[in-house]
């Protein structure tokens, strides 16, 4: 695993490490064959700075041997690990091999405190405490940075901690959001729904269907401009969980509340993604964390857990 | 007028003849005496204090667990009553920069003392030359024993000998390893032969570790590897006890009878019986003047002393003193007014005062850690009722060994409630645990832009609190 993107600097590389370390043995051979007259005073006869003279203290030759040991260290080492340019050594070990083999092996050791998980169903896993812990710190990991470590979303990001699904709340239907990712679709409306005017006026009576409406002239007037809307929010805005299409006639505002937000998503229309999680957890994995999902709004119905 | 140019100095380089030394030796084995004495004593007194210390504390339980463990992988030190977490690395620093005044302090009043009496590598290797000693007999003894050609004593002796050395690094290594993994476990793991290999390689990388330091290497570290042996040259100055040679006494050495008075032959007091470089473990002469090699260790007094009892003259012809007090001829009351000396005095000072902070410190603890991570993605949101709310996580560490509940609460803003279902958190013993807490003020009076607040956590028991610092937004 090397990143040369041309053989001469991989020769490069290979030559300068090979030439260093028979540099290392040259010098040792040199200086192992020097020779010092012996002196009364026992110094090599070397003196600087007038008075300064090199005390003759050989070294041992156990130092030697390291010396010696480092330098056949350094030939083995690069005969069976990567460093040679673009030779990656005989054990073909690298970082990345590493890492992926802790991870398939992390992954092997986490299959038994799942296999527990595999045949519980998500209203029973909801109401463990150990496996709703796990949950806990898998939600941290892989939501909480769109949904909020509450799960309470923010614009733009739905809260799961409430009742309002936009693609059901079903332990299945979570498993399959969490699983495949979502999509969040509302084209442009602005041509379909008509003039400028028209927009503001559909705009009116969407906050009218929650009775938020501060001007029920337009409101009336958005009625009949709204048909283009109901094809996916459904007559009267209530929302279609099938292609995702949110309520509008509850209190929740995803993408903003007031006229203004709602002109902007009749205009500018939304794509919203949710990224799948199927290759980055296991099965049981996002079985665990959409238990602990559907756990948020129905802790009240969670079945307890039975003890053997 | 113009300044003649220096002579360059030429190195002539002469190729010598063969038999001239190289720059590599052979190494020469040290063979010392044993001695008894003043310093020898003490020096075996350093070496059952550390060892009893070292071998003995992690067999300790306090409560129901070990006394002292590092336990790394889990990342929780457990000292005494203590437990302490990452967070408390200060702690580490501090013992670290106590250590270091230590060894100036210590250094600049007596040279290497630390070195000659208390350094594992002199600890050890004076174990170890006991065993020697008792296995091969004295230095005359063991001389012989390794010149002699192989016979079968020696074999029995040289084997018994590294039977016994190898029989101790390995419970050294074992016992190192025992600060690390619970020691009653790792041998109840050894006697089952489940040991991890991790355990395993560690117990024979110390263990080996000892044998070959303390039994082969033993003054090679000192001279060639430590560095501390380098540096402590530098805390030396003219007031400095180093072990000395009292050159005018001593000297011109000569053999004298004991009754005579050397001073009429013309003669010192040193009758140059060689003892002193027989028993020194570094293989040095003391009278040569202080050397790099030389550790301190004071069995040249020893010595000395108990030739210079035999020759009825009084003690100290190899004495520790200082260089300003041998050059004066002062006495020893008038050296030790010069140990009372700035640097000394600035040393020990420091030194104290970060002791009482360090011991101050870890009174005041307060076992309870609390870090504030702001959630990034949502600055600030409505929330039910017309409230502003920031969400934060709070990630809170019992560092006590019981289980807490802990209450948060938070202030800083008018208004500022928490609105988490429950403020009230259970962490295990010793545990740390992750909680989403939500903040909320009335829209209508809050004042946009970033605001301190203070998350407030206290412990139900009312024994720990700590505040800590978050940023709540008020979006424009």
């Amino acid at each position: 695993m090397n990143d040369f993107i041309s053989g001469f600097w991989a020769n490069y590389v290979a030559v300068a490490a090979v030439v260093s370390i028979l540099a290392c043995g040259l010098l040792l051979w040199i200086t192992a064959r020097g020779r010092i007259a012996p002196t009364d005073d026992n110094t090599t006869g070397h003196v600087w700075d007038e008075d300064l003279r090199e005390a003759n203290n050989p070294l041992p030759m156990w130092w030697v041997g390291l010396f010696v040991i480092t330098i056949i260290f350094a030939f083995v080492y690069l005969a069976f690990f990567p460093g040679l340019g673009s030779f990656n050594g005989k054990l073909g070990w690298s970082a990345v091999s590493q890492y992926e083999a802790e991870v398939a092996q992390a992954d092997k050791d986490l299959v038994p405190v799942y296999a527990a998980f595999q045949t519980m169903p998500v209203e029973r896993i909801a109401g463990d405490p150990k496996a709703m812990a796990i949950g806990e710190r898998l939600f941290m990991n892989n939501c909480s940075q769109c949904h909020g470590s509450d799960a309470r979303g923010s614009k733009g990001f739905p809260n799961l901690t409430d009742v309002d699904w936009l693609h059901g709340g079903t332990p299945d239907k979570i498993i399959e959001t969490v699983t495949k990712g979502r999509i969040g679709e509302m084209p442009p409306m602005a041509a379909a729904v008509g003039t400028p005017d028209d927009v503001k006026n559909v705009a009116q009576y969407v906050l009218s269907l929650s009775g938020r409406s501060t001007d029920s002239v337009r409101a009336g007037l958005g009625k009949s401009k709204f048909t283009a809307c109901a094809a996916c929010h459904g007559i009267g805005g209530v929302g279609n969980q099938s292609i995702g299409a949110p309520r509008l006639n509850d209190e929740i505002w995803l993408h903003g509340f007031g006229e203004n937000a709602i002109v902007a998503m009749i205009n500018g229309g939304k794509h919203n993604v949710m990224p799948g999680q199927e290759g980055r957890l296991t099965e049981a994995q996002i079985k665990v964390v959409a238990s602990y999902v559907w756990g948020l709004s129905n802790k009240a119905v969670a079945l307890p857990v039975v003890l053997p | 007028m113009t300044v003649p140019a220096p002579a360059r100095k030429i190195i002539p380089i002469v190729p010598v003849a063969e038999e001239a030394g190289g720059l590599y030796e052979a190494t020469k084995k040290i063979y010392p005496r044993s001695v008894r004495g003043k310093f020898a004593r003490w020096r075996w007194a350093m070496v059952f204090v550390t060892q009893l210390f070292f071998y003995a504390t992690p067999w300790l339980q306090w409560g129901d667990r070990q006394t002292l463990l590092f336990d790394l992988v889990a990342r929780r030190f457990y000292v005494f009553g203590l437990v302490l977490y990452p967070q408390d690395l200060i702690y580490l620093s501090g013992l670290l920069v106590l250590s270091a005044l230590s060894l100036f302090l210590f250094t600049a009043v007596a040279g290497r003392l630390w070195c000659g009496y208390a350094c594992p590598q002199t600890v050890y290797t004076e174990m170890f030359m006991w065993i020697e000693q008792r296995i091969e007999g004295s230095r005359i003894a063991r001389m012989r024993l390794d010149g002699e050609s192989f016979s079968a004593e020696k074999l029995v002796k040289k084997w018994f000998k590294h039977f016994i050395w190898l029989g101790i690094a390995m419970w050294t290594g074992f016992t190192f390893v025992g600060y690390f993994t619970p020691i009653r476990e790792l041998g109840m793991e050894f006697l089952q032969t489940r040991m991890g290999s991790w355990e395993v390689f560690w117990v024979f990388f110390y263990g080996l570790a000892t044998y070959g330091n303390a039994g082969f290497m033993r003054e090679q570290v000192c001279k060639y590897m430590c560095p501390y042996a380098r540096f402590q040259s530098a805390m030396f100055d003219k007031d400095t006890l180093i072990v000395s040679y009292d050159l005018p006494r001593g000297e011109p050495r000569g053999v004298h009878a004991r009754a005579q008075d050397a001073r009429t032959q013309g003669l010192g007091d040193c009758i140059d019986c060689g003892l002193c470089v027989q028993v020194c473990p570094t293989g040095i002469d003391i009278r040569e003047g202080l050397q790099y090699e030389c550790i301190g260790c004071g069995l040249c007094v020893d010595a000395c002393n108990t030739v210079m009892d035999r020759m009825a003259q009084p003690h100290g012809l190899i004495r520790y003193a200082t260089q300003n007090g041998l050059a004066g001829g002062w006495s020893a009351a008038q050296v030790l007014r010069r140990v009372f000396r700035p640097r000394v005095l600035i040393y020990g000072a420091v030194l104290l005062a970060l002791c009482v902070g360090l011991l101050a410190s870890l009174v005041v603890r307060v076992p309870l850690k609390v870090d504030v991570v702001r959630d990034r993605t949502s600055l600030a949101r409505i929330a039910d009722g017309g409230k502003l709310e920031n969400v934060y996580r709070l990630q809170i560490m019992n560092a006590t060994e019981r289980s807490q509940r802990y209450r948060i609460d938070a202030s800083g803003l008018r208004g500022l409630a928490v609105a988490t279902p429950s403020q009230a958190v259970d962490v295990g013993p010793a545990e740390s645990r992750w909680v989403a807490v939500r903040l909320q003020v009335p829209a209508e009076d809050a004042p946009p832009g970033s605001h301190t607040v203070f998350f407030n956590v206290r412990s139900a028991d009312g024994v720990s609190q700590v505040s800590e610092k978050a940023v709540f937004l008020i979006p424009r």
